[in-house]
């Protein structure tokens, strides 16, 4: 049953028609789905009440893989199978992955993008970020009771057009509608609420469980620039966690700690951390494998101490963001604290000492991106009225061609809002020349080499000319999501050709067709289980409705007999309930419907009296 | 007869009004539609209309037109949690039977 939500005014959607839209924030360390209810953006939690989902992705032998805390729980014991921080995969081949040789992961090099060998197989990054996406859906699905319309979700800032693409794919693959992809700092500006006003610069601090982001925003006439991004890839919570490691291993002179007592250290460290930040000292108890016992206290202060030249580390890149960008301290109208470590009090004390002001704080860290994402759909799909909520993207990087001497030449300007289209002029250079050879590519640098080629096509059939004479039109177009086609058009004589950029690392549509039957192969399993699911639902309302009848009449309107029919019912469908078949729980839920039509006939047949008694329903002949 | 918010109605309401940062109240509706012939609509009020009649409950302010408030007299608006699911619902004693689904229904 459809529970309702306030809608804004005029807004009503019919009935069955809602339109339920979903913000994802699909982080490295974990993973958050939000929405849109009544007028308030929330987070949704899981059956366990758990808002954040790591973003581990376990592959079993058969069956739908472990995603989430479980699939944590056994990233020591089955390292190879048990995929963390995919994200920093995505789009990448084996040559772009940073540390590749430090994970423990069996990379196998494939043209595009890398593939991991898994006992379920080879993997791409995309599959196994889709396995993440598919728990987040399913979650919103239910807790939205419906299909969702589409989903906004997030990515860094600085993501090129192959890490973009491969998100998208994942979430197509995960079956979902993907109504754009959105720069992180920008959905935590939207948070904020910082895109109603009139305009400003701000700066996000993004410091999450593996990475730090910094990105300058300017706000104006309801567009967000990317001013400037900078950050660290490899500074991150997990580097706080390491420097307490080592200050239990020093402290208990431990001599060489097991991988499994070091596996224990470490959460036990990210546990103290995560106690100092509403505490002053944070207690670490412990008996190793050896048999040492270790019993220290962490003071807040020491930890301060500890970690001071990690804070350290992040602001240097924040500098040069904001050098980047011509700006001072003082040009900033907002900071914004993003990820879960800006929780550290530490932190806030330095972010605000260094831009002299005190930081927006007061929503959660880890769940502005996601809020922020969830409002952004909310939007696309008509929920709310657009004319106080205007909001445009940038592109990351600039687009462009090659030209004679393998310059680049640039397109669409970094930073150019989306969607964009421009186009460009260019001619042939040789007398005759019938053909025009398009070399499509990204980046800032000067020298084609240096950028990153996207695509090549070919402009044919152009009548003979004298050099310089033919006018050949390359537009280039960027959709909303950042994807970008490109055309040319001969003007004299109207030949043309189109390619649209699926860049040679995103994937090709037979891959993606490949990859969507290997998930309708795990299709039955997952229906099964939202089936069992289901079933349960509706077997337990059944349950709980037929025990409040009983109670109510079961004693004036049924015989002993009766009675006692239905409650063996009731006691099969109980049995089922905690069974793991489906069929059988529906079986059950049937027979005792059969069994109480009787009793709820007769149950009708006196409320009809007793409303008729009390003179109700005339008034509804309406 | 009147129309009633529950406490755990009235209290989301008024929160949802606080988040949102404006708003008079909450408007309570009929339209025809859906596969039962009358659907509700639940909608935040920024503006009243002449015609509206108004209850209280629980401090929250409730609108609704004469029309839609035929047959919604006696509705009570509780504030449920099915699952992960949560949202309102009309307890409407005029209902003669409903799709199911919550939203549509026949009198
Ligand atoms: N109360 C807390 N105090 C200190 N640190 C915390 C607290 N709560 C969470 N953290 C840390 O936040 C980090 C996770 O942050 P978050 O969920 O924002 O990461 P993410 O965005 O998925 O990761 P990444 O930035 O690598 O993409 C972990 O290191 C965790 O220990
Ligand atoms: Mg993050």
């Amino acid at each position: 049953m459809a529970l309702l939500q306030i809608a804004e005014p005029g807004l009503s959607a019919d009935p069955h028609q809602h339109r339920l839209a979903i913000g994802i924030d699909l982080g490295t360390t974990n993973s958050l789905v939000a929405t849109v209810r009544s007028g308030s953006a929330a987070v949704l939690e899981d059956e366990d009440g758990r808002a954040l989902l790591p973003s581990v992705v376990r592959y079993v032998q058969v069956g739908i893989p472990e995603v989430g805390v479980e699939a944590q729980l056994r990233q020591t014991d089955d390292p190879h199978n048990t995929i963390a921080s995919v994200k920093r995969f995505m789009g990448r081949g084996l040559k772009d992955v940073p540390g590749a040789a430090a994970t423990p992961y069996r990379f196998v090099d494939s043209p595009g993008m890398v593939r991991i060998d898994t006992r379920a197989g080879l993997k791409s990054p995309v599959e196994v970020s889709a396995e993440i996406l598919r728990v987040l859906r399913s979650r919103a699905e239910a807790s939205l009771g419906g299909e969702l319309t589409g989903a906004v979700i997030t990515v860094p800032a600085y993501f090129d057009d192959a890490q973009r693409q491969a998100t998208k794919d994942a979430a197509r693959l995960a079956g979902l509608n993907v109504l754009r992809l959105l720069n992180e700092p920008t959905a935590a500006a939207i948070a904020y609420g910082l895109d109603n006003a009139s305009q400003g610069v701000f700066c996000i601090y993004d410091l999450g469980g593996g990475t730090f982001d910094i990105s300058i925003l300017r706000l104006s006439q309801g567009v967000f620039e990317v001013v400037a991004t900078n950050g660290d890839s490899a500074l991150g919570g997990d580097d706080f966690d390491e420097c307490i490691y080592r200050w239990i291993v020093e402290q208990a002179a431990i001599a060489d700690p097991t991988v499994t007592d070091a596996r224990l250290l470490l959460s036990l460290a990210r546990k103290a951390k995560e106690t100092l930040t509403d505490h002053d000292e944070a207690p670490i108890c412990v008996t190793l494998s050896s048999g040492q016992a270790i019993d220290l206290v962490l003071t807040a202060e020491t930890f301060f101490t500890l970690t001071a030249s990690l804070i350290a580390k992040s602001l240097a890149p924040t500098r040069k963001a904001l050098r980047d960008a011509g700006l001072g301290v003082g040009d900033i109208d907002g900071v914004v604290l993003v990820g879960g470590s800006t929780r550290m009090r530490h932190v806030r004390r330095a972010v605000a000492d260094f831009f002299q002001s005190e930081p927006l704080t007061n929503l959660d860290p880890d769940k502005v991106v996601a809020l922020g994402a969830a409002m952004q759909a909310n939007l696309l799909v008509g929920n709310h009225k657009t004319d106080d909520w205007l909001l445009l993207d940038v592109i990351p990087l600039s687009l462009g061609l090659e030209t004679m001497g393998g310059l680049a030449e640039k397109v669409i300007p970094r930073n150019a809002t989306i969607p964009v289209a421009r186009a460009q002029e260019f001619t042939t250079f040789k007398d005759g020349q019938t053909a025009i050879s398009i070399h499509v590519v990204q980046g800032e640098r000067e020298l084609v080499g240096d950028c990153r080629s996207l695509a090549r096509f070919e402009l044919r059939g152009i009548p003979p000319m004298v050099a310089g004479a033919a006018r050949v039109r390359v537009a280039f177009q960027v959709d909303a999501d950042g994807l970008l086609s490109v055309s040319a058009l001969e003007q004299t004589s109207g030949v043309q050709a189109t390619i649209e950029v699926k860049p040679s690392y995103g994937l090709s549509d037979d891959e993606i067709a490949r990859m969507l039957n290997d998930s309708y192969s795990n299709a039955q399993t997952d229906m099964n289980a939202r089936n069992l699911r289901e079933q349960r639902v509706d077997g337990l309302r059944l349950l709980e409705a037929t025990q409040a009848a009983l109670d109510q009449d079961g004693w004036q309107l049924l015989s002993e007999a009766e009675r006692a029919t239905i409650e063996r019912a009731m006691e099969t469908l109980r049995v089922m309930l905690n069974g793991q078949d489906p069929v059988a729980l529906k079986r059950a839920a049937d027979s005792l419907n059969r069994a109480t039509a009787q009793f709820a006939a007769r149950r009708m047949d006196a409320s009809i009296q007793r409303a008729l008694s009390g003179q109700r329903l005339d008034m509804l002949e309406v | 007869m009147a129309i009633t918010l529950s406490e755990s109605a009235a209290n989301r309401v008024q929160k949802f009004l606080d988040q949102r940062g404006k708003g008079v109240g909450l408007r309570l509706g009929v339209r025809t539609s859906g596969c039962s012939g009358m659907a509700y609509t639940l909608e935040f009020v920024d503006e009243t209309l002449p015609d509206d009649i108004t209850f209280e409950s629980f401090g929250v302010t409730v609108l609704i037109d004469p029309k839609s408030l035929i047959f919604l007299e006696g509705t009570e608006l509780d504030f449920v949690r099915e699952g992960l699911n949560e949202g309102f619902k009309f307890n409407n004693p005029n209902v003669k039977n409903s799709c199911g689904c919550g939203e549509s229904f026949n009198v």
